[in-house]
């Protein structure tokens, strides 16, 4: 089993620890829902050392990333950051990911820590007939986050003020710390302003105590996969296996801005697209959905037409938002079915049906800095 | 992990501070608490329902997880602790104390509970 660079580290801080795609990661090192406070109002840090890390190096490297993925990536400055998505020949979601630039010739690419071995069993053959390498660098790496409105604060107080000023989001430059040598990129996936910073995996208990020792003034805490996953859900970011997954494809969850149907081809492009060159119909749509009272709408749950009693969808993600206080959920309804927002709807909540509508994601949207 | 040695418990990590005759508080274990994670709704059984002893009589729910509250006892409810229901992080707290969820007259007959000793052996409480 493969295991974080900060195991060590987390077992000394008290995490408590969780399985996750096969690797030991910590749940929450306190109470969660104060993991998730802190990271909407001060900064979290995170350890993401699970997250598949991928460089994609040599000449063909650009144009073989437009035929594997469905972004545009051969164009895309050094230093820039793109979300992208891997479909199968069918349209369906493989994984998510985010593509860095970081030179002419040499991209990374962050996955999911499930979708590692497919992924990189995918990109070497689609990336067979480019003059390319792929390199799993994951377990030679950590990547470390640093989310909340204090991270930009709390990099700089670290020792990295020169990188943080000239970063914009997503955007990724290199940089040193203590001699360390790192990438550091603003992206992240809690709806804040952050930075995620990937490190030699020997270094990783350095970078995470120097940015853990620079955020102590600064209201910073410890925050495990339960926060983060709130967090996401309030951003209304879409979590593989929940929100995509094979059976889904980019048009049913709304990433059409990540599908650059410019490109003449890409891997799942004719299936996404009839022969006229329109898309093919949706099948089902995803929505946000929030209620009332403190009863939380969760995976799997039925979505139901409260007109017709009929099953319009199923819930994938939800929970009682720690940050709004109501319960919100993301869920596929059929596309034939209503979903202004403002739309009525019921969900089952173990028998009890409970009434949601239909709102604008994302649920939670930070305040301009 | 606090296993108060005056209480009486179930497998599925109930409390009870006494199962025979009279008046009795049920809560869950601060086993369940940690376990559970942050509580943020417990739906509890209403003042005059019936409890079965094994029976599931409720809900608590925490930000990843559901999960039922089953009777630790029979008996008839006759008070809800409406200070977990409004701030459902009290069950976090202090589960054994202000985190106390409802009281119930019990009726026989007397089910069969754990004593500390034995609900601090089970697999998982060890573990």
């Amino acid at each position: 089993m493969p295991t974080s660079p900060l195991d060590d580290l987390h077992r000394r801080r008290g995490a408590h620890m969780t399985d996750f795609a096969g690797w030991q990661l910590p749940l929450r090192f306190g109470s969660e829902l104060a993991e998730h406070a802190a990271v909407r109002t001060a900064a979290g840090l995170f350890d993401l050392s699970h997250m598949a890390q991928l460089r994609v190096v040599g000449p063909g490297a650009g144009a073989g990333l437009d035929m594997a993925l469905t972004g545009s990536h051969a164009g895309m400055p050094v230093g820039r950051a793109s979300y992208s998505l891997i479909l199968a020949a069918d349209g369906g979601v493989v994984d998510d990911l985010i593509v860095y630039r970081l030179a002419g010739a040499e991209y990374l690419v962050i996955s999911n820590a499930a979708n590692r071995a497919v992924v990189a069993a995918e990109l070497v053959d689609r990336l067979a007939p480019f003059d390319v390498d792929l390199v799993d660098v994951t377990q030679a790496r950590t990547l470390i986050a640093v989310q909340g409105p204090r991270a930009a604060a709390i990099c700089a107080a670290a020792g990295l003020a020169g990188v943080v000023e000239s970063l914009s989001y997503y955007t990724a430059a290199p940089a040193r710390l203590a001699g360390i040598d790192l990438l550091v990129a603003r992206t992240g996936y809690t709806g804040e302003d952050g930075f995620e910073v990937s490190a030699p995996a020997e270094a990783a208990e350095r970078v995470w105590v120097a940015l853990e020792e620079a955020g102590r003034a600064h209201g910073l805490v410890l925050a495990g996969l339960a926060a983060r996953d709130t967090l996401r859900l309030e951003a209304a970011m879409p979590l593989y296996g929940y929100e995509l997954t094979r059976e889904t494809t980019p048009w049913d969850a709304g990433l059409n801005r990540f599908v650059d149907l410019a490109k003449p081809a890409f891997v799942g492009r004719d299936a996404l697209v009839s022969d006229d060159g329109t898309r093919v119909p949706r099948r089902r749509r995803l929505v946000g959905v929030a209620g009332s009272g403190r009863r939380g709408a969760r995976g799997g749950y039925a979505v139901i037409n409260p007109a017709s009693g009929q099953t319009i969808g199923e819930v994938t993600s939800g929970a009682l938002s720690p940050t709004l206080g109501y319960p919100i959920a993301l869920a596929y309804i059929d596309a034939a079915a209503p979903s202004a927002v403002g739309t009525d709807l019921v969900i089952d909540v173990r028998g009890a049906h409970q009434p949601f509508s239909v709102v604008a994601r994302p649920f939670y949207c930070r305040s301009p800095s | 992990m606090s296993i108060p040695a005056e209480l009486f418990y179930t497998a599925e990590h109930e409390w009870v501070d006494h199962p025979a005759a009279g008046r009795a508080r049920v809560g869950i274990t601060d086993f369940a608490a940690t376990a559970l994670g942050d509580v943020v709704f417990v739906d509890l059984p209403p003042i005059g329902a019936t409890l079965v002893a094994g029976a599931p009589c409720g809900e608590i729910e925490s930000t990843k997880s559901v999960s039922e509250i089953f009777a630790p006892v029979s008996g008839t409810v006759v008070e809800v602790n409406r200070r977990v229901v409004d701030a459902p992080e009290v069950v976090n707290e202090d589960p054994y104390g202000e985190g106390w969820l409802f009281a119930v007259d019990v009726a026989p007959p007397v089910p069969s509970l754990l004593d500390a000793t034995g609900y601090a052996a089970l697999p998982d409480v060890t573990t």
